[in-house]
């Protein structure tokens, strides 16, 4: 089996989090080997995943926790036991 | 994101539910980004989302007494955050709920990647540059909403493809085609702007492959 780029692309996600199967893994790797478009999509598709999930990225609003905290201790003088 | 504990969740039900009421700040604690940030794709407003989350963290706690343990609690908490941002979606008259759980995922769109011939990585150390958290924040937020709660607790949340499958009430098969969507969205939105945070070239090291290269021979 020979796959080309779009073949690649179809399967990135999944080769990314290591599922796909074994076969498919080494004809992706062997096509990597040589394509340079393929591999700059590949590492772009990782880095984004990683600078995304960056918790610096996406932050809960200030106070956010200290105020949902409170409100639960609200809740918990206004209503009885759980 | 830290890793559940179901151990330490479990005991803290037994506990809360015999009257130590107080344990539920830290049955919660772990939740509270996942549930923020879920709210926040439904909702698309902060201050409703705040608001909602709190709403869900009360509706949590009341009724912890029938969370049955067969499932993940933090599951069960996500799914109870998504009831609570549709049922104001839908008190709002919003229409844009119905197209969270529409099928169409049987769509063959063509995501062609953005072609690039390099890239260099750009390291995490970056995002002290607020520019790039912003640009980052724009492209996940203007993902497609079926895509964009896929990203946000796989991708950002870090849950795993069966904890979103079941947080968001869609099977895992359709969690794995909006995830790879979103993601090949987000690179081909992304890819081009980011360019230009790339560290300068240096003469050796990482080179073209990056990280993958290095996988692969580990491999």
């Amino acid at each position: 089996m020979r796959i080309d780029c779009k073949h690649v692309w179809q399967h990135i996600s999944a080769y990314i989090d290591g599922e796909v199967d074994a076969a498919l893994r080494v004809e992706i790797d062997k096509h990597l080997e040589t394509c340079e478009i393929c591999s700059a999509v590949l590492d772009s598709t990782h880095n984004v995943i990683v600078l995304i999930a960056d918790d610096r990225v996406f932050r809960l609003p200030a106070g956010f926790s200290d105020r949902l905290h409170a409100r639960i201790d609200r809740e918990f003088e206004s209503a009885s036991p759980a | 994101m830290t890793a559940p504990d179901p151990q330490f969740e479990a005991d803290c039900i037994r506990r809360i539910l015999a009257g130590e009421r107080q344990l539920f700040h830290d049955l919660i604690r772990p939740c509270e980004r996942p549930i923020f940030f879920l709210l926040m794709s439904l909702l698309r407003n902060e201050a409703e989302a705040e608001d909602a989350a709190q709403d869900t963290a009360i509706k949590v706690y009341l009724n912890l007494k029938n969370f049955r343990g067969d499932s993940q609690f933090r599951t069960w908490v996500l799914s109870i955050a998504r009831n609570e941002g549709l049922g104001r979606l839908r008190k709002a008259g919003s229409r844009r709920e119905d197209s969270l759980d529409a099928d169409t995922d049987d769509q063959t769109g063509d995501y062609t990647p953005a072609i690039l011939t390099s890239w260099r990585e750009i390291p995490s150390e970056t995002l002290e540059r607020e520019q790039l958290g912003i640009l980052l924040r724009n492209a996940v937020e203007a993902l497609p909403e079926i895509y964009r709660n896929v990203v946000l607790l796989r991708d950002i949340e870090e849950m795993d493809v069966r904890e979103t499958a079941a947080a968001l009430g869609i099977t895992e098969g359709a969690v794995k085609v909006r995830l790879h969507r979103a993601r090949a969205l987000l690179q081909r939105d992304l890819a081009p702007q980011l360019k230009g945070f790339a560290p300068e070239k240096r003469s050796q090291g990482k080179g073209l492959f990056g990280w993958f290269k290095s996988m692969r021979l580990e491999a």
